[in-house]
């Protein structure tokens, strides 16, 4: 296998491996809080904006581990660096 | 398939570029100058209140609320700058789904940028509200021991600020781009109207999270609720703020 081959499988191998193991944690989390939420928002519906609002910016920080593994594998499939060096070395 | 606008030159004189970034920035920039400033003449004027004066005093109103509820301070510095902060990354968000532009904040510079502007407001606004030594024992504030893990904090939200955005904001234009090549029928449009909503919620976010970021750094010793019932005077205090937070 050369190395280019051995560098592109790995690249996508890696990638769909990152995003699909970085989303279940936080897949998970934002579940739990989002059913937390609606059982605090039927206990007290007066407190809808406060809750609604903390429960948005809790998702945000938890949205953004999924995020950071989004971005890891759309950089080893769109802008690669070992894919640009070889590339480069082979020219 | 570019991953940032910033590649896309549209313009080269010698080392000077102007990409794609800077266009859609220079766009919302206009678009925001014009109308605030349309919209403030009119008020000075004395003008009957139009549709755009209405709009722009409930976005007012909604942050101003919001720095209410989290900061004990009446600052309108915060409001101006937070509110900024929420107009900016809202329009450029909100134009993305005119054809042939790409918001600026799917590309990493200008989500750094605005990251950086939080982190230099934090230490503005703390210092001029409670003063240098309030807010440097602020890094000290369970034990010495936490100093080094409140700088540490203090470095990597600013990196999740930033990288928050654009992973947000990228997505939805790659995927809108992968969907255009693999479905081009009516697919890619529902995941669009999932982006402007992503889009709208990511700049509430982002200024939401300046002004609790903001209001954590105005805070001074004595007015950080403790979990521990104390018998101190500002016990009263304490309970009112647990209150205020609950």
């Amino acid at each position: 296998m050369s190395d280019l081959a051995l560098i592109g499988m790995a690249s996508a191998l890696a990638s769909g491996l990152c995003i699909a193991i970085g989303s279940i944690g936080s897949a998970i989390g934002e579940g739990r809080a989002l059913a937390q939420a609606l059982a605090s928002l039927a206990q007290q519906p007066d407190e809808g904006n406060t809750i609604t609002r903390i429960l948005f910016v809790g998702m945000a920080m938890v949205e953004s581990t999924a995020i950071y593994c989004f971005v890891v594998s759309m950089i080893l499939l769109f802008a690669n660096p070992f894919w640009n060096y070889l590339l480069s070395q082979v020219k | 398939m570019n991953i940032t606008p910033d590649l896309t030159i549209f313009w080269q004189y010698g080392f000077i570029k102007v990409n794609e970034t800077m266009v859609g920035t220079w766009i919302v920039m206009a678009l925001l100058g014009v109308l605030a400033g349309w919209t403030g003449q009119r008020i000075a004027r004395g003008k009957p209140a139009s549709f755009w004066r209405s709009g722009l005093e409930v976005i007012v109103v909604f942050v101003r609320e919001i720095i209410e509820d989290t900061t004990h301070h009446k600052v309108d510095a915060i409001l101006v700058f937070a509110g900024s902060i929420f107009l900016f990354v809202a329009t450029a968000n909100i134009l993305s789904v005119i054809p042939g532009y790409t918001a600026p904040t799917g590309s990493l510079s200008t989500t750094a940028a605005l990251a950086l502007c939080v982190f230099v407001a934090v230490p503005w606004f703390g210092i001029s509200q409670v003063g240098i030594g309030n807010y440097l024992s602020n890094y000290l504030h369970p034990t010495w021991v936490m100093l080094p893990f409140n700088i540490i904090g203090e470095l990597s939200r600013t990196l999740a600020l930033a990288v928050r955005l654009f992973g947000n904001m990228m997505s939805g234009t790659m995927i809108g781009a992968i969907l255009l090549l693999v479905i081009p029928l009516v697919f890619p449009v529902l995941m669009q109207l999932l982006g402007l909503l992503t889009g709208v919620i990511q700049a509430y976010i982002f200024a939401v999270l300046a002004i609790v970021y903001i209001a954590s750094g105005m805070e001074t010793q004595q007015s950080t609720s403790n979990p521990q019932p104390q018998t101190t005077p500002n016990t009263q205090t304490d309970n009112q703020e647990l209150k205020h937070h609950l």
